[in-house]
């Protein structure tokens, strides 16, 4: 049976993108069926973080509307075989998406991955509200900030009341990850801890992803953190998240660089 | 930074914790996520409102919870012209 889970947050900026790419890509090397969709039209972004933006032909939009069908639309990933993308239309606007026809999408792809996630646009308006419409599971990404914190809060209160999960009076299960998380800052005071947010926020946590520099140097490349190198910090937290999500217990811990001097001395690349 | 600055600087974590906490017992309120310290706060207040003039403003609600103890602190200032307790009715 497919899990619809949604990718969401309130706030922009915060990792929805990076994190949708990194956890899709994390549970296809897990084996697992994927497909990532893109719900912020007019302001597309997974395809480029993706690496996929020059193969872009057919969007969400088109499928929707009829004008094309989900193969012609879905884009394989080179690197893992069982990854694909569903890009977001970058000239059309967020009221060309429709109940009916985002409903018949995820219906249809559920036939045909173990995984559907969506990628949610920042805010709470219609194209936010469309990727958490259907969904099984969702997690909220949150930086260790206020305003993170209470966007995400306000997305919470959405969740268990705007979904169909909600609608049928059943509880959405909503997981937590802490993106950009310091721990040095977090024990010197300057930043809130893990455990603040959680007590703030009451939900699980899935995963606590350090603030790394891997995550900007995969980007650039077009390439989810969990592929471009996947023993860097942020790469083992999202790896460790996607395990969990598939229902396996691993102990929480916040990964650190591990120290290579020979390594960074002479393997040091330009990204 | 001087010696001493260094030695007296609080750090903000506690401070953003704080405010959060606040804002959203509020917000969850007002936004129908039911949450047990902003009903708290509207009962308490209504039940010393009957008896001492208070305002709304000037009431500070703080939880915090430690291993098994949570703990529900409520501040409010009273102020009278006069220095003493003034009791309506």
């Amino acid at each position: 049976m497919a899990e619809v889970l949604v990718v969401t947050s309130g706030k922009g900026g915060v990792g929805k993108t990076t994190s949708t790419a990194a956890l899709g890509a994390a549970l296809a090397q897990t084996g697992q069926s994927v497909v990532v969709i893109d719900f912020d039209v007019g302001l597309r972004n997974l395809d480029l973080v993706m690496g996929a933006e020059r193969r872009v032909v057919y969007d969400l939009i088109n499928v929707v509307q009829g004008d094309a069908n989900l193969n012609q639309a879905l884009i394989k990933d080179k690197r893992v075989e069982s990854l694909s993308l569903l890009p977001a239309s970058q000239t059309r606007d967020k009221d060309a998406l429709t109940a009916e026809g985002v409903e018949r999408v995820i219906n249809e792809l559920k036939g045909k991955f173990d995984w559907i996630i969506c990628d949610s646009p920042a805010g709470i308006e219609r194209g936010a509200y469309f990727a958490m419409r259907h969904a099984d599971l969702a997690v909220i990404v949150t930086n260790p900030e206020v305003s993170s914190v209470r966007d995400s809060d306000r997305i919470i209160g959405l969740l268990d009341s705007k979904t169909e999960k909600a609608e049928r009076g059943e509880t959405m299960e909503k997981l937590l990850l802490l993106t950009r998380y310091d721990p040095v800052r977090a024990e010197r005071g300057d930043m809130l801890k893990v455990d603040d947010v959680l007590e703030i926020l009451s939900i699980p946590l899935l995963g606590i992803i350090p603030e790394s520099p891997e995550v900007l140097k995969a980007s650039n490349l077009g390439s989810p953190v969990t592929l471009a190198n996947p023993i860097s910090a942020p790469s083992r937290a999202y790896l460790d998240a996607a395990r969990r999500l598939r229902g396996e217990t691993i102990e929480m811990t916040v990964p650190s660089e591990k120290k290579r001097f020979f390594g960074n001395l002479f393997g040091r690349r330009a990204a | 930074m001087s010696v001493l600055k260094f030695f007296t600087r609080r750090s903000s974590a506690p401070a953003a914790r704080e405010r959060l906490q606040l804002l959203l017992a509020h917000e969850r309120a007002v936004f129908g996520r039911t949450d047990l310290v902003a009903q708290l706060k509207d009962e308490i207040l209504a039940v010393i409102a009957k008896h001492i003039a208070i305002d709304p403003e000037k009431v500070r609600i703080k939880t915090d919870t430690r291993d098994t103890l949570a703990t529900l602190e409520v501040d409010i200032e009273i102020r009278t012209p006069n220095g003493g307790l003034k009791l309506a009715g």
